[in-house]
């Protein structure tokens, strides 16, 4: 019917929203059938994989997370950030910090790592409400400028440019795994929470008031959206999702050094969401596939030049799918069940 | 819980235990070496800011390559397995767990750069694989009793700071002292070395200034340090920087009694671009043979060292000391490896590598020789000072038998 076309265009226009997927039942069940399929997957890899391979796949569920902050900030809030490095390192300090210096358990730094950036977060978003655009992401890049000389600053703290070097924890309860298989599960246990409650304040009031303010902020401001609350504590908790990723980081890899938590870094985040799929809950989890990933295999490609590889890619990747890898999918489910309609109603 | 249940979780409760790998390598388990192979890891920075040093890695690879031509090692051809860092400690500990774990190399060789193998020495040592003859200067190498399985190689740092504080105080009265250094372990531990060798001295330094590696430039700092009176000047700085301030000191007119840290006293990648004449009577500490110095044009170290290079690593410039410095540590390793003679457990290996006695490698400055023991771990520790001419370091004194701390 003409509806059904109208709203199946709507969505692809908007790769950001999932109307047509969303509203029939049978879309529903198949999306969650998909998403529980991915989370078996994950679950069992470790009897597949072991020791490094698994150390990078943990790494894989660490970047989702913090790509999934920043992607709930940049993309479905549309305030640009060049900054997420800064919060992650944050988080990474605040775990390493609280494990070494004053012999707080581990698995009590992840819910700090994240208070402490959602304060943070929350505290910078508030005088950045003022800036759009290119201006916040010019105060966003200062912040990452400025964290890792911060880091180095306060030496007694953190160890300086020495950085801090950690012990990788062993498995709990005399359970019969490795120190990497633990910390494959405890992370994927945090992602599964983090993605979940994601989904959750995306897919309601919350989420619509945080889109809206993205596509046209005035509008939404004229409809009863406070957009300077929402828009502080999107930024406190996108924040704080980029810094229970950095604690995460700073368990698996047990060390933090200033200069890890860069420029780059916030710009490979940024990388990240944009090829896995602005606005989008799957997004993160593609764009943290290529992040880890292909800067290996274009390293196996090209001794030489391997981050000329890496471009190579990624224009490669922006050409095919400019809407990221998330937006290409939709786009595929989309044309896919628009047939299977048409040919179900006999049109 | 039901039968099929309990069945079902004991399954997976058992196939995860079989998945915990035993501990690392037993004192009698040879990894990574094979009456025909022996295979070493490595990463050094291919790209990122470090990466003018990746051409150690080639010069490395480039000499096993002519070992093996030449028969290998006891019958073995020696596999050099390297990755890229980029300088990021998250990546070395990355690719070094890839090298132990999935490569299952036998030891890992000449990692480079002070954070990169601090992210990796407490690893390696649990593992119990050798972390052989690390490319960086820092001190902590050196520390055989809580790190048994990590061993440093050039002269370190904080040494070669004592030795030119030493030489500026017995040289110039009333010295006013300016550092600049970067702002990193490395940096820090020339600071440490010099301060300490000042002693009460200390009080005569007016200005530090530090940077950071990406920075793009110091030229300000250089500023600070000429209107701060200083007359003499430790630079603390990597080659890239190094040039910027050479030439900038030179460009404003500042003239002080000027340490440049060995790190980056190559004549091909530091002084020729800061300009010679503006190097002109810098001093520094040695312990290799400049390649660019006339005096070894006829030496058999230095012809053996540019045959080596013509043959085996044409695109290798030869005004780079970083090759220079591959080659000598390479062929270091190759003696350790003689060493082993049928042996190539991890446990001989660091044996025979705390067991090199008075070895001299090609590219040392004549008088200094490799000693290591069990209780030493710093391969090199004599140093002899030298000044640029404006063509050449020309070294003067005596070989320095270097305080170990």
């Amino acid at each position: 019917m003409a509806t059904d076309s109208g709203a199946a265009a709507k969505a692809e226009s908007r790769a950001g929203t999932l109307a047509a997927s969303r509203t029939t039942a049978p879309g529903r069940s198949l999306r969650l059938t998909a998403v529980l399929a991915v989370v078996a997957i994950a679950a069992v890899l470790p009897l597949f994989v072991s020791g490094f391979r698994l150390f990078q796949f943990t790494q894989v569920l660490i970047y989702a997370i913090a790509l999934l902050g920043l992607n709930l900030l940049t993309g479905y809030n549309g305030q640009f950030s060049l900054g997420h490095g800064a919060f992650y390192g944050i988080g990474a300090y605040t775990s390493a910090v609280m494990v070494d210096r004053w012999g707080i358990g581990y698995g009590w730094t992840i819910p700090a790592a994240g208070i402490v950036c959602l304060i943070v977060g929350f505290l910078f978003g508030r005088p950045a409400l003022r800036l759009e655009g290119l201006y916040l992401a010019l105060a966003t890049f200062s912040l990452a400028l400025a964290v890792p000389q911060i880091l180095k600053y306060f030496e007694e703290w953190t160890g300086g440019s020495q950085g801090i070097v950690l012990s990788k924890p062993k498995a709990p309860l005399h359970l019969p795994l490795t120190e990497d298989q633990w910390l494959y599960v405890l992370t994927l246990a945090v992602t599964i929470v983090l993605f979940v409650l994601a989904a959750n304040l995306l897919g309601g009031r919350t989420g619509r008031a945080i889109v809206a303010i993205r596509d046209n902020h005035i509008a939404a401001e004229a409809m009863g959206v406070n957009n300077a609350l929402y828009k502080s504590v999107t930024f406190g908790v996108s924040a704080a999702y980029t810094g229970i990723a950095g604690a995460l980081s700073a368990i698996v890899v047990a060390f933090v050094a200033p200069d890890s938590f860069d420029v780059f870094l916030s710009i490979t985040l940024l990388t990240g969401i944009v090829i896995g799929g602005f606005g989008t809950i799957s997004g993160p989890i593609y764009g943290a596939l290529f992040i880890q990933f292909v800067p290996n295999w274009a390293q196996d490609i090209s001794k030489a030049a391997p981050w000329a590889i890496f471009g190579l890619f990624l224009i490669g990747f922006m050409y095919v799918m400019p809407r990221g890898i998330a937006g290409f999918l939709q786009l595929v489910w989309i044309r896919l069940t628009r047939r299977a309609v048409a040919r179900g109603e006999g049109r | 819980m039901s039968l099929l249940k309990r069945f079902i979780v004991g399954i997976l409760l058992a196939g995860l235990a079989a998945l915990a790998p035993a501990g690392g390598a037993t004192a009698q388990t040879v990894v990574g070496v094979t009456p025909t192979e022996i295979k070493i890891g490595h990463t050094n920075p291919y790209s990122g800011n470090a990466s003018a040093y990746g051409t150690i890695g080639k010069t490395i690879a480039a000499y096993f390559k002519k070992v093996n031509d030449e028969g290998g090692v006891n019958g073995r051809k020696i596999n050099f397995i390297s990755y890229d860092d980029g300088y990021s400690p998250p990546k070395t500990v990355e690719m070094i767990r890839k090298l132990v774990e999935q490569d299952q190399v036998a030891f890992v060789f000449q990692t480079l750069g002070t954070p990169p193998n601090t992210a990796i020495q407490k690893y390696l040592n649990q593992q119990k694989v050798p972390q052989l003859f690390v490319a960086t200067g820092a001190t902590k190498w050196n520390d055989p009793k809580n790190f048994p399985w990590t061993m440093g190689y050039q002269p370190n740092y904080q040494t070669e700071g004592r030795v030119y504080a030493a030489y500026a105080l017995s040289h110039v009265k009333d010295a006013k002292i300016g550092i600049l250094y970067q702002n990193d372990d490395y940096g820090k531990d020339y600071l440490k070395g010099f301060e300490d060798g000042l002693g009460d001295a200390k009080k005569q330094i007016v200005l530090k200034q530090s940077y950071e590696v990406t920075d793009p430039t110091i030229d300000s700092q250089v500023v600070n340090l000429k209107n701060s009176g200083a007359n003499v000047f430790f630079n603390i700085t990597t080659p890239k920087f190094a040039a910027q301030a050479i030439k900038k000191a030179h460009e404003i007119g500042w003239k002080p009694l000027h340490f440049l840290n060995n790190v980056s006293s190559s004549l091909g990648t530091v002084l020729k671009p800061a300009g010679l004449d503006a190097s002109r009577d810098l001093i520094t500490a040695l312990y290799m043979k400049e390649v660019t110095d006339p005096q070894w044009r006829n030496d058999k170290g230095f012809t053996d060292w540019v045959a080596f290079m013509k043959k085996y690593y044409p695109d290798g410039a030869l005004d780079d000391q970083s090759n220079g410095f591959g080659y000598n540590v390479a062929i270091l390793m190759t003696q350790v490896l003689k060493q082993c003679g049928n042996d190539f457990s991890r446990e001989n290996i660091m044996k025979q590598a705390a067991n090199v006695k008075n070895f001299e490698l090609p590219l040392l400055l004549p008088g200094i020789k490799i000693n290591t023991s069990p209780t030493d771990f710093a391969p090199i520790e004599q140093e002899q000072l030298a000044k640029f001419d404006g063509e050449k370091w020309a070294l003067f004194g005596e070989v320095i038998e270097a305080v170990r701390k």
